[in-house]
């Protein structure tokens, strides 16, 4: 079985290589991190903090929208691509199952996410780190930083297959994970937002709020990021609302998500007939 | 039996309402060679699917070497050619069978010699992205040959070959069978397969209407031998007088009788001695057995 998924594994990184999506994703990472980086480096003096916490600090926003957005770029095509070649048919006609397939498309696109990540936050964290300093705090922030962003990018990642799936062409899915971005990223905390100004501080806010945002992917790796670290959470403004839940809960949601999406796309890929 | 590779009984499968198969039953001996003739859309490539494991039956069953379809063994034990196969075009065609040799267990060294075979030696580490439509075709029947199964299915093998690729496909696929592999090829090419084939299989509106070989079809049917019978100097009408039939361009006679009548028409066309000029006769071919059993009516 091992050998089967490092199999789809290979020909998958081979083919994100050639596609230059390694090359593309890493640009695009290097690019928002150091344009971040140096554009907030700004109020270093007046909140007593070093570069690297302002750093991550913008790069955690940063990377709410740019991993999943990455992600679903990334897998949107995965199963309705092949189908629509004529490939899909063919694969599975071999000794796989089509767990297999799945979870070498993962690795391979995991593996690709991480590279691009790492390469981003750690060129921007080294510069921040030169040019203004950094303590064992803010390179743990650092360090929390690529590891939830690649954590955020498998969840998108299951999504995308999962709707890559469910859609009949490669068009239907791509409009798919286009919606889903939009929802679960955006949308999302708008609605809460205006609930919370609506409601004003009654029970919705104070009991459902917190555990509904956290319920959301995208809001866990942000409170995550925030409530472990004192400067993060005062440079951004956001103690608040990760303050009133339990420090465990955020982690439990950005980890248990990648796992339940990936068991939503296998369902789903497990309803395709090629 | 033991001896089937093959086995396919009564399988039935909806979609809505339609039939796209009902009551199907095929078995498929070690190194027979079968065409699975029909229009689009008359079941074939969903049989193939079934018989694969693909797409799930309604009704009946389906044995592949002794194997449930979709089962590890029985993917172990057959190979498949998709219509109009297309592989990742970032890919090189070494990368892709190196791919396939991995999930089915088969040494690596084994490729390079394929390609080779399927004349594809040169171009293996060129990206299949710029390969011809004939060479992705190659590509595809080298990891048909790749695991050396039991059974092979080939949906369309021929289609977008130039003829000599066509001929070296034939040849392939003869190999295989004289290697004992069960070859079951859909096709629209009915020349090709008149000749290739030990059985010949027709499918109508996911109905199988035929399985038998080309003579006992031939038989069955009981199509008429067709016989043009040209007049010298504008003798049609004392030749029709004498045969019957209807005129064609002027100047000539087409008749039509059974296999058995055969002799005994042109013994009567000698008689009319100086009167004809020449004669043509055409024996039933596969394409008019195909009209036959997938119901359009011989006019």
């Amino acid at each position: 079985m091992i050998g089967r998924v490092l199999a789809i594994a290979l020909v998958e990184t081979l083919i994100a290589m050639r596609n230059r999506w390694v090359l593309m994703a890493t640009l695009i990472m290097l690019l928002f991190s150091l344009a971040l980086t140096f554009a907030g480096s700004a109020p270093t003096g007046v909140l007593g903090v070093d570069m690297l916490t302002i750093s991550v600090a913008s790069m955690t926003t940063l990377s709410v929208y740019l991993a999943p957005l990455l992600a679903l770029m990334m897998s949107f095509d995965a199963i309705a691509g092949d189908a629509e070649r004529g490939g899909l048919a063919l694969l599975l006609s071999y000794p796989v199952t089509r767990g297999e397939v799945l979870l070498g498309k993962f690795i391979a696109h995991t593996g690709t996410l991480a590279f691009a990540m790492t390469i981003g936050f750690g060129t921007a964290g080294a510069i921040a780190v030169w040019m203004g300093g950094a303590d064992a705090d803010s390179l743990l922030a650092l360090l929390r930083l690529v590891l939830t962003s690649i954590l955020l990018g498998a969840v998108f990642l299951a999504l995308g297959y999962a709707l890559s799936a469910l859609a009949n062409s490669v068009a239907a899915a791509a409009g798919m994970v286009a919606v889903l971005w939009l929802v679960l990223v955006v949308l999302f905390d708008l609605g809460l937002l205006g609930a919370v100004v609506m409601d004003g501080s009654g029970t919705f806010t104070q009991k459902v709020f917190p555990w509904l945002m956290i319920a959301n992917p995208a809001d866990a790796f942000r409170v995550w990021n925030i409530a472990a670290g004192d400067g993060v959470a005062l440079v951004t403004g956001m103690t608040g609302a990760a303050d009133s839940l339990p420090q465990w809960v955020a982690p439990l949601s950005l980890l248990a998500w990648p796992i339940l999406a990936l068991l939503a796309a296998r369902f789903s890929f497990s309803k395709v007939e090629p | 039996m033991v001896d089937n590779v093959l086995t396919i009984k009564g399988a039935g499968k909806k979609r809505g309402a339609m039939d796209v198969l009902c009551d199907v039953s095929l078995t498929l001996r070690a190194g027979e060679r079968v065409a699975l003739l029909g229009h689009n859309g008359a079941g074939k490539t969903t049989l193939m699917k079934s018989v694969l494991g693909l797409t799930g039956l309604d009704k009946g069953a389906i044995m592949v070497a002794g194997y449930a379809p979709g089962s590890n063994l029985a993917r172990k034990a057959t190979a498949y050619l998709p219509e109009a196969v297309s592989f990742h075009k970032a890919l090189t065609g070494r990368d892709q069978l190196t791919l396939f040799a991995r999930l089915s267990g088969v040494e690596k060294s084994k490729i390079g010699p394929l390609l080779d075979r399927v004349g594809l030696g040169e171009a293996a580490d060129r990206r299949i992205g710029t390969w011809s439509k004939g060479m992705r075709q190659r590509l595809g029947m080298a990891q048909v040959l790749l695991g050396q199964p039991k059974l092979a299915l080939l949906d369309e093998p021929t289609s977008g070959l130039d003829p000599v690729s066509r001929y070296e496909l034939y040849t392939i696929i003869d190999e295989m069978a004289a290697n004992g592999t069960a070859v079951l090829i859909a096709s629209h090419t009915l020349s090709e397969v008149e000749a290739r084939t030990d059985r010949i299989a027709i499918l109508r509106k996911g109905v199988l209407v035929a399985d038998d070989t080309l003579q006992a079809l031939t038989a069955q049917a009981g199509l008429p031998i067709r016989l043009r019978v040209r007049a010298r100097d504008g003798n049609t009408d004392r030749i029709m007088q004498a045969l019957g039939g209807k005129r064609v361009n002027g100047a000539s006679v087409e008749l039509t009788c059974d296999a058995h009548m055969k002799m005994q028409q042109l013994r009567r066309i000698t008689e009319l001695g100086d009167l004809v000029d020449d004669l043509e006769m055409t024996t039933p071919r596969l394409e008019d057995l195909y009209r036959y059993y997938s119901g359009d009516k011989l006019q």
